[in-house]
């Protein structure tokens, strides 16, 4: 469990990777944006290659476990807790879980209901998804209840689609752009924000398994890009490296959209495990 | 783009004469102050070092004592706007050189960076490795007691790349881009999906 959490904070995925060497290109020689970009590659190759955190923010920590109900779910428990408190003391996890009473800093990354674990019943073969995810673009995350009047936003895909815009003009580059964004349409205010930030696990480069779903992702970065927001707010063409929308069931009265933001640096890794609680394959 | 080395502390003319779009390459003396900083600070705890002409930096990094000496491992800007409550204060009682961080900052830093003659200096945020390689040692850490995040390091750094987006004429690179994304939404909703 040590090596999953390890490779998350320190290797940023291919495809995000990817996906910001794309963005590199497409802004112009000389300009604030494309050395930005190419600041963020570098600092991103530099953490993968000497295993140190992509970001000093090492984020919160969310697992989602699926396994078969067994005792060995319990191990899986421990070896997450263990292993955040090791990389804590190693200065590979910075210490961010704090009372939110005292202010005091509990200092191993763990406390009340920290780390988030979600246990999903499924039959073998185990996996472990982990995401860490940090504070800035946590706080630029939104829920919206529709019809919202200020944003002219109705219970359709295009006030799904004005809800997402808002969320990006409202975060500008404090999220930490281009970044990623999880959508939930559906649900409850609860499950909206998990199922949004489910989202995020999904690669860049697959299509979404929803035809109107996947026209909606693209017209979103597509607009977003336009809106001049740019690398780190500071202005230019890369605004969102991709949307990932999804559907949950939703109350007649009820009608959510939950926006999880997430920076450039989405850390997620999903691991299968063998019989003995070993890292198989990565997912 | 042509780049200005300056050095902290900073004297009053470098800090007043930095203008929004310059690249620097900073140098020198640099104290991270977070959110328990900034508050103990605006309600007139006595800072542990004279913050006179140095960058204060929005920072938390992930350091950890190697033979008794602290090693820097990330240190990548935090977002400035969680201080901005208390900013105009410490600015105006301790006069720092320059305020560092990422996403820039609201009307009240502006005023009191254009009374004091103070500028904002940003960072590319996530990019803790680049940053944290421009470290080159710590000299201290104070007001422990915050937690490590929240601490006041002290750290010298050595050519930290920077562009300057608030300045002491009032200018925010943060503000244009702001009002003109706004313009673009409005156009860009105009036409519905699908």
């Amino acid at each position: 469990m040590v090596t999953l959490i390890e490779k998350t904070d320190s290797d940023l995925p291919d495809d995000v990777c990817d996906a910001l060497a794309r963005a590199c290109e497409r802004e112009p020689e000389g300009t604030v944006a494309r050395e930005t970009l190419r600041i963020i590659l570098e600092s991103a190759a530099l953490s993968r290659n000497s295993v140190l955190p992509i970001c000093q923010d090492t984020g919160s920590i969310l697992a989602i476990v699926r396994a078969e109900p067994t005792k060995r779910v319990f191990d899986i428990e421990r070896a997450l807790r263990e292993g955040l408190r090791h990389l804590t003391k190693k200065g590979m996890l910075r210490q961010n879980c704090v009372d939110p009473l005292t202010g005091e800093n509990t200092g191993d990354n763990l406390g009340e209901h920290v780390p988030q674990i979600h246990f999903i019943p499924t039959p073998a073969p185990a996996t472990v998804s982990l995401m860490l995810k940090g504070g800035g673009s946590e706080n630029m995350s939104a829920q919206y209840s529709l019809p919202d009047s200020g944003l002219d936003a109705g219970r359709d895909l295009d006030g799904v689609r004005r809800c997402i815009l808002d969320a990006l003009f409202r975060a500008q580059g404090k999220g930490c752009a281009p970044g990623i964004v999880g959508v939930c349409i559906g649900g409850d205010r609860a499950s909206g924000y998990l199922l949004a930030k489910e989202m995020l696990f999904r690669r860049l480069d697959e299509p979404n398994p929803v035809h109107d779903l996947e026209l909606l992702e693209e017209r979103v970065v597509e607009e977003a890009n336009g809106l001049g927001i740019g690398p780190m707010g500071l202005g230019g063409r890369s605004t969102l490296l991709g949307a990932r929308i999804g559907l949950a069931g939703r109350h007649p009265a009820c009608f959510f959209v939950t926006v999880a933001y997430s920076c450039w640096a989405t850390r997620r890794m999903t691991a299968e495990l063998d019989e003995e609680g070993r890292i198989a394959r990565w997912l | 783009m042509a780049v200005k080395k300056i050095t902290s502390p900073l004297s009053p003319d470098v800090s007043r004469g930095l203008r929004t779009g310059d690249a620097v390459l900073l140098s020198g003396r640099v104290v991270t102050a977070r959110d328990q900083v900034h508050k103990y600070l605006a309600a007139g705890g006595d800072s542990p070092v004279d913050l006179k002409g140095l960058v204060v930096y929005h920072c938390g990094p992930v350091a950890i004592q190697e033979n008794g000496i602290w090693v820097v491992r990330a240190a990548g800007p935090t977002t400035s706007m969680r201080e901005e409550p208390y900013e105009a204060k410490v600015i105006r009682d301790h006069r720092p050189g320059a305020i560092m961080g990422k996403g820039g900052m609201g009307d009240a830093t502006r005023d009191a960076l254009r009374t004091e003659g103070c500028a904002y200096l940003h960072l590319t945020g996530g990019a803790a490795s680049y940053i944290a390689r421009t470290i080159v040692s710590v000299e201290e850490v104070y007001l422990t007691g915050f937690g490590q995040p929240e601490a006041m390091w002290v750290l010298q750094v050595e050519d930290l790349p920077a562009l300057v987006t608030m300045d002491s004429r009032g200018d925010s690179l943060h503000r244009k881009i702001e009002n003109s994304s706004w313009k673009v939404l409005k156009q860009i909703l105009k036409n519905p999906f699908p």
